[in-house]
């Protein structure tokens, strides 16, 4: 048995132990919380550990690809089991979930307003997230689904800034309308299948005939494919992270989105392998608007936040265009630009939401201009030029190692969005470009009623996440074996064995 | 070298000069610039080492680093170096000292300055000497990050939009270079350029392409030319060749004048070395297919820029519009290897002098373009920022030993017998003349205004009537001619004695044009 479900108990422990925090010591909610954390990291990095040794290595032996984490009868009379299972890919999210949940903390450290119902709700999201990311029973991986968006909810509409019971709003609405389709489509398939199953495994097994996949499978891809900013169901990213404070847009765009792609693979691509046929190019076209159209539209913003809004969408079509290139390395890219955007986006809604907004208070750009960031808050203009490095995609940083892989399969898959993906690679510069000079290192007067009143430094908290992200997205950058020797034999598992058979393997 | 990672060695000891200098205290500048010094003659040490132990009768590659790196993508340490790619090393460790010590009068964030021209460093080390595209891809572009910052944080009035103009032209040919080579990888599973180029003389690349790509029904040829065309235009606009030039004059002004050395010197031949060891031997095919396009983009860029040289006024854009020249020559020299094709044994004389020829120039080039700038950068010292070709006059009178220096550099640059110059051109010249009689004699007309607008500058800034503004100012100071007397030196010894580094370059030159077959 692995020791990865504790990640989703820890979490909810943390929850519980908040609420029965006394009001005195609200303030030390976030220690709480940042313990909590950091123990679920540990249990990822250990479980991932334990999952590679129990595994084998060269040549992996695909039956030791899923393993259980945790089996339990649940609701007998209708196939429902409390199971947990890991495979390479919940590792690496997981993980990602576990630095993203540690950083989050570290940049919410000057939360005062109702700390403890802050975390809670914080690590209430993280262990939801956690779950998603282990369940291999339908029903359960959709309770656990559910249970993330509640938090997310709040944690916009009670924390946020610019517009929040909009932004909060339009997220949960998204949220709710998806899953509902999910739900259509899980329940239509244990229907269909007659099984009297939700384990995943079994069910992916069931040949659904054609017809039904043709209008199920669209249904629960675009289900959760929502929640990861697939063109044209994406317009609640932009304005839910602009609302979200710090470190929820931080799970917002380095989780959260990553639990509708990680929906979309493993629910809808899995179960209904003829209808991604079907409708594989059609995505495919969505995704590659996507990447062009989130670029463009991240060039002209004026609000800083929008601008890493936009790129978000951006940046997700890279995973979904590798989703449906239907060949192992298109899907790994896929996987690890998950991976990497959670890293990187987590650090871009870092700098602006705290080092940047928390100081300033203003996200305009024309008014940042004014008063020579550079200077005034060296460490944020540094990391934020590492961030907007890594991501453009330059070498060295995980973005490039991802989006490469995701290059190589679509040029086999269809090679004229692979064209049009370079383009949105090339406006992704620009849009980077142009907001790290106008934010940081403009040439502008400095405008002299801004530099009056000194910034406060840089806290050591915020050094510490800050130092976190960059350290993943080098050592990932630079390595990719490590997280791509997770997800890469993955493929080759019996779950996966009608999804290999309409792709390219 | 006994198993010792001497490359690797080379390539990270600037990195970790730029490391110590980014932790320092920045207020402490004299000793910034020790320690980047320091650094810069460390690894000036390493690459003489390797000069005196590279064997030059020796074939293929030496040195040779080669480890898995990312086995999923295709992706090795593999550095390795031929005489190709030790001239470029040396031209490196010689030329970041001299633009250090140049670089004295940055005074803001010193510090951050100097770890920005190591990191550079190590990019063009990495990029000299990595073997597979993963690797070289790596540093090709990190050199860009610390060129980016030199230029848009130390740069003159409109650094803002030079420095961006630059990044984004050259990420447009990268992100062009990067999908063909997805691509290729896509094909033929390999990112190892040795083991490309082999497949490329074969015609196996446009084969394995035309085998995976069912594309609109494109044919097999036109298929490997549209992935040839990104490739290609990676290096035109590194170069550059005209029209992909535009970045250049801005980029070269606009950035302070130890900046504007590295990339005229240096970062320049990031993009004919390219040529080289990538597109001229993975490509052979798809360059003779489009030889005579090549040829007049080559002749273009001799001929439009030495013009557009000579239309200019301020004198650091008169040297920008030059240097665009002078990798011309370059640009028609390697063009004109691909012209025959086969076992026509008596060209290899004539091809192996234009190789020879090219390589060389890039070294000569490498050394007299950043000298120059250097020279323009004690006069912007002197007058204030001041630098338009109108603006002096008389000088030799004010400052004989600046003129009388700056005069050897300008011929040298001109191409005057008994200076470095002299022989890279000749070699060009007389390789090229034969494969490509056509575009080397259009070619002929861009010495000929190169030597007119070289002379102006002469002309106007050293002689004529002393302006009366200019009457104190000092000639160049004992450190300064300290800073250039070496490289004038080493103009004149490769002028006399070109077999210096010829002898080095032969084998691998003859190597090339050997397996030019196809």
């Amino acid at each position: 048995m692995n020791m990865l479900a504790w990640t989703v108990y820890t979490s909810f422990a943390g929850v519980l132990a908040l609420m029965l925090l006394p009001s005195a010591r609200a303030r030390d909610a976030r220690k709480l919380a940042l313990v909590i954390a950091v123990i679920g990291l540990f249990i990822g990095f250990a479980g991932a550990f334990q999952y590679a040794a129990a595994r084998g290595t060269s040549p992996v032996k695909p039956e030791n690809v899923v393993q259980t984490v945790a089996q339990q009868s649940w609701v007998p009379g209708l196939g429902i089991n409390y199971f947990l299972a890991a495979d390479g890919i919940s590792i690496v999210l997981v993980l990602l979930t576990g630095l993203a949940a540690v950083v989050g903390i570290l940049f919410s450290w000057n939360i005062d307003r109702r700390p403890k119902e802050f975390f809670a709700f914080y690590l209430a999201l993280i262990g939801g997230v956690y779950g998603v990311f282990l369940s291999f029973d339908l029903f359960l991986l959709f309770v656990f689904y559910e249970l993330a968006i509640i938090p997310k909810y709040f944690l916009i509409a009670i924390w946020g800034s610019t517009n929040r019971e909009y932004g909060a709003m339009k997220l949960a609405l998204y949220s709710f309308i998806g899953s509902a389709m999910v739900l259509v489509g899980i329940v239509a398939a244990y229907v269909v299948s007659g099984a009297k199953t939700m384990n995943l495994i079994e069910l992916s097994h069931y040949p659904f005939p054609a017809g039904f996949q043709s209008w199920a499978f669209p249904l629960v891809f675009i289900g959760f494919a929502i929640l990861a900013g697939l063109w044209p169901f994406h317009t609640w990213a932009p304005t839910g992270h602009v609302a979200a404070p710090t470190a929820a847009s931080m799970l917002l765009a380095g989780v959260v989105m990553k639990l509708g792609a990680y929906g979309a693979l493993r629910v809808a691509m899995t179960l209904f392998p003829l209808g991604l046929q079907a409708w594989s190019s059609t995505i495919a076209l969505l995704a590659g608007i996507g990447i062009v159209y989130g670029a463009m539209v991240a060039l002209v913003q004026k609000d800083f936040k929008f601008v890493i809004g936009y790129s978000s969408v951006s940046h997700m079509g890279f995973v979904l265009l590798g989703l449906m290139t239907l060949n192992s390395i298109g899907l790994s890219g896929a996987v690890l630009q998950m991976f990497s955007h959670g890293i990187i986006a987590g650090l871009l809604f870092g700098v602006v939401g705290r080092m940047v907004y928390d100081r300033t208070h203003t996200r305009d750009l024309p008014e940042l201009q004014g008063m020579n960031l550079s200077r005034a808050i060296p460490f944020a203009a540094g990391t934020f030029a590492v961030a907007a490095f890594a991501s453009m995609g330059l070498p060295g940083f995980s973005g490039f190692a991802a989006e490469m892989q995701v290059l190589i399969g679509a040029w086999y898959a269809f090679p004229t969005f692979t064209i049009l993906a370079g383009l949105g690679i090339l406006i992704g510069v620009t849009y980077t470009l142009r907001v790290l000079q106008l934010s940081f290192f403009s040439d502008a007067e400095p405008n002299s009623e801004a530099a009056a009143h000194a910034l406060p430094p840089i806290t050591v908290p915020e050094r510490f996440g800050a130092a976190i992200l960059i350290a993943a997205t080098v050592i990932i950058g630079l390595f990719p074996g490590v997280l791509l020797n997770l997800i890469g034999p993955s493929f080759a598992s019996p779950l996966f064995e009608q999804l290999r058979k309409v792709g390219a393997f | 070298m006994n198993g010792f990672p001497i490359i690797s060695v080379l390539t990270f000891t600037p990195l970790v000069g730029a490391a110590l200098l980014l932790g320092m205290d920045p207020d402490r500048k004299r000793l910034a610039g020790l320690l980047a010094l320091g650094f810069s003659v460390l690894a000036l040490f390493w690459a003489a080492l390797l000069w005196l132990n590279f064997d030059s009768a020796a074939p293929g590659l030496q040195f040779i680093e080669q480890h898995d790196w990312v086995p999923a993508i295709g992706a090795e340490y593999k550095v390795g170096m031929d005489g190709l790619s030790l001239v470029m090393v040396l031209l490196t460790a010689i030329v970041v000292p001299i633009a250090l010590l140049a670089a004295s009068g940055i005074q803001d964030k010193t510090n951050i300055f100097l770890a920005l021209v190591l990191m550079l460093q190590t990019g063009l080390f990495g990029t000299f000497t990595a073997q597979n595209f993963f690797h070289w891809f790596l540093f090709w572009e990190l050199s860009l990050i610390p060129a980016f910052f030199l230029i848009k944080l130390w740069g003159g009035p409109n650094r803002g939009p030079a420095a961006t103009q630059f990044f984004i032209y050259t990420m447009v040919g990268s992100v062009a270079m990067l999908l063909s080579f997805l691509a290729i990888y896509w094909a033929t599973g390999s990112f190892d350029f040795a083991r490309l180029s082999e497949l490329g003389r074969n015609g196996e690349i446009s084969s394995a392409l035309y085998a995976k790509f069912g594309w609109y029904g494109l044919s097999k040829e036109k298929l490997a030319l549209l992935i040839f065309a990104g490739v290609f235009l990676g290096f035109a606009v590194k170069v550059p060749v005209i029209p992909f030039h535009t970045w250049l004059p801005a980029a070269y002004s606009e950035a302070p004048t130890s900046v504007t050395m590295l990339l005229t010197g240096l970062m320049s031949k990031m993009g004919v070395y390219g040529l080289l060891r990538v597109l001229l031997p993975i490509f052979p095919v798809q360059i003779q297919f489009v030889l005579t396009p090549l040829l007049w983009l080559a002749v273009g860029t001799i001929v439009l820029s030495a013009c557009a040289a000579f239309a200019q006024r301020d004198l650091k854009r008169i040297f920008a519009y030059s240097s665009i020249n002078h990798l011309g020559y370059c640009l028609l020299g390697v063009f004109a290897l691909a012209k025959l094709t086969g076992d026509e044994a008596p060209w290899n004389v004539e091809k192996s002098a234009a190789l020879n020829g090219v390589i060389l120039q890039m070294f000569n080039h490498g050394l007299t373009a950043p000298i120059l700038f250097c020279f323009i950068g004690f006069l912007e010292q002197r007058s204030g920022g001041l630098r338009g070709l109108d603006d002096f006059g008389g000088l030799r009178k004010v400052a004989p030993v600046f003129c009388g220096l700056m005069g050897i550099a300008l011929f040298a640059s001109l191409g005057l017998p008994g200076l470095n110059g002299f022989v890279g051109e000749f070699l060009i010249f007389k390789g090229a003349f034969p494969l490509a009689t056509w575009a080397t004699a259009l070619s002929v007309l861009g010495l000929l205004v190169t030597a007119i607008f070289l002379l102006t500058v002469l002309q106007r800034v050293f002689s004529g009537p002393v302006n009366n503004h200019w009457l104190r100012l000092p000639d160049l100071t004992i450190r300064e001619r300290l800073i250039v007397l070496p490289a004038i030196a080493l103009m004149f010894v490769i002028g006399i004695c070109p077999q210096l580094v010829i002898g080095k370059i032969n084998t691998t030159v003859m190597q090339v044009v050997a397996q030019l077959k196809f």
